[in-house]
């Protein structure tokens, strides 16, 4: 791996980022992300999760045995992902209540997991603790904004703060309330993707069939 | 009985999942291009589903709740905290177990569902099947029905889409579209009609 450490930091935000081109991390991604505050939260929590569970697997990779690495990576996460819901529930009660479950799928989210596999069991540990945290910050960045787009425009405000003012408090804005049900999150990713692949064309896929157009190709 | 049925069909229907609860998306995505897989897949989602969320209860009832080792001389421990690990140790060992079990007694089966297994572990459909049940507070068997029709859910929908895909892969996408964002809007679309199962009480 020729790579500098900034271009592992900054290589996952767009050019392989985890949600858009690697498909891992999908679950809480869509869940967690019809408000920004708790979106951040989340990002947070995963980008941490991410980065110290890459540093230690990849401290102790060589003692791994490699039938049983799966256990282990997963002991290593879970007992991580504890400590960031304890921290939680202790600080922050209210964005955990809404979170409810998602802190604790963090252990199965595919990105720890696959950043553990592909890169942490390969790699010294501080390469491993930024690669993490690159893929952390690649999941926040989609997140974020995935985020903003939904609170926007499906209760006009960022960050709880009110931006658009709604028809209900006086305003002017009629927000739409399909953004914040579950399906919008699939149309925001999926849209959101499409942006992507549109700027930076090598990320488009092979189409499985090509349908034959008159001219010769 | 009333409650298990309506556990049953909230599970299947109003709360599925895949679509409302976007659990085991990875795997929902990755490996929904031909319905046969998606079979395989979906049966052993619900076999281990509905393994795991009863065990999972037993666990949590003897084991951590608080009080719950009173039987051990406890009488005021509360290892709540330690949930989370032991329920993803649980699904991980009874994965194990399972693949070593249908690899002994039942070869064709093996065969069948054998690669999907250890995807399974890490499907958070399984593991957020288990912390649902926790937060919900299910009985036992309020728990063994809601894991084998949560199970039953997933399996429904990853078939769906299964099908949709297969047909889908022939259709005139645009180019960024291809792929992964077209899957995404799908999904969307299913999910929109599931949720018109929502308000159904029993």
């Amino acid at each position: 791996m020729g790579q500098t450490r900034k271009e592992m930091l900054v290589d996952p935000l767009v050019d392989n980022n985890p949600i858009t081109l690697q498909v891992l991390g999908i679950c809480s991604a869509l869940a967690v992300t019809s408000s920004m505050t708790v979106a951040f939260v989340m990002t947070v929590a995963v980008t941490i999760v991410t980065g110290f569970s890459s540093m230690f697997i990849s401290m102790i990779r060589h003692q791994i045995p490699s039938s049983i690495r799966i256990i282990v990576q997963m002991v290593i996460i879970a007992s991580l992902v504890i400590m960031v819901d304890q921290v939680l529930k202790a600080y922050l009660f209210e964005i955990s209540k809404t979170l409810s479950v998602f802190v604790g799928l963090i252990i199965t989210n595919c990105i720890v997991m696959g950043r553990a596999e592909a890169f942490a069991m390969k790699n010294p540990p501080i390469a491993s603790f930024i690669d993490g945290i690159g893929n952390g910050l690649g999941y926040g960045a989609i997140l974020m904004s995935v985020g903003f787009i939904r609170e926007l425009f499906g209760s006009g405000s960022i960050f709880g703060m009110t931006v658009l003012p709604t028809v209900n408090n006086g305003g002017w804005y009629v927000p739409n309330g399909l953004l914040l049900l579950p399906p919008s999150a699939f149309f925001v990713i999926g849209l959101l993707i499409w942006a992507v692949r549109s700027w930076k064309p090598e990320q488009v896929e092979e189409r499985e069939y090509t349908i034959q157009s008159v001219e010769a190709h | 009985m009333e409650n298990v049925l309506s556990i049953a069909v909230k599970a299947i229907f109003v709360e599925n999942l895949a679509l409302s609860f976007f659990l085991g998306m990875c795997t929902f995505i990755a490996v929904s291009k031909k319905i046969s897989t998606a079979i395989g897949l979906g049966i052993s989602v619900m076999v281990v589903q509905a393994i795991t969320v009863p065990a999972n209860n037993l666990i949590l009832t003897y084991l951590l709740k608080p009080g719950a080792l009173a039987w051990a001389g406890f009488d005021d421990v509360d290892l709540t905290f330690l949930g989370l690990i032991s329920y993803i140790g649980v699904i991980a060992a009874l994965v194990q177990i399972l693949e070593m079990v249908l690899d002994k007694y039942f070869p064709p089966l093996y065969n069948a569902l054998g690669v999907f297994l250890p995807l399974i572990t890490v499907n958070c459909a399984i593991l957020g099947g288990s912390l649902l049940m926790v937060e919900r507070d299910y009985t036992f068997t309020e728990s063994a029905t809601y894991g084998l029709s949560s199970g039953f859910g997933w399996a429904l929908a990853i078939t769906a889409m299964a099908g949709v895909r297969e047909k889908l892969k022939y259709s005139d996408i645009p180019d960024g579209l291809q792929g992964l964002g077209i899957t995404f809007i799908t999904a969307g679309l299913m999910s929109l009609a599931f949720m018109s199962f929502g308000g159904i009480k029993l």
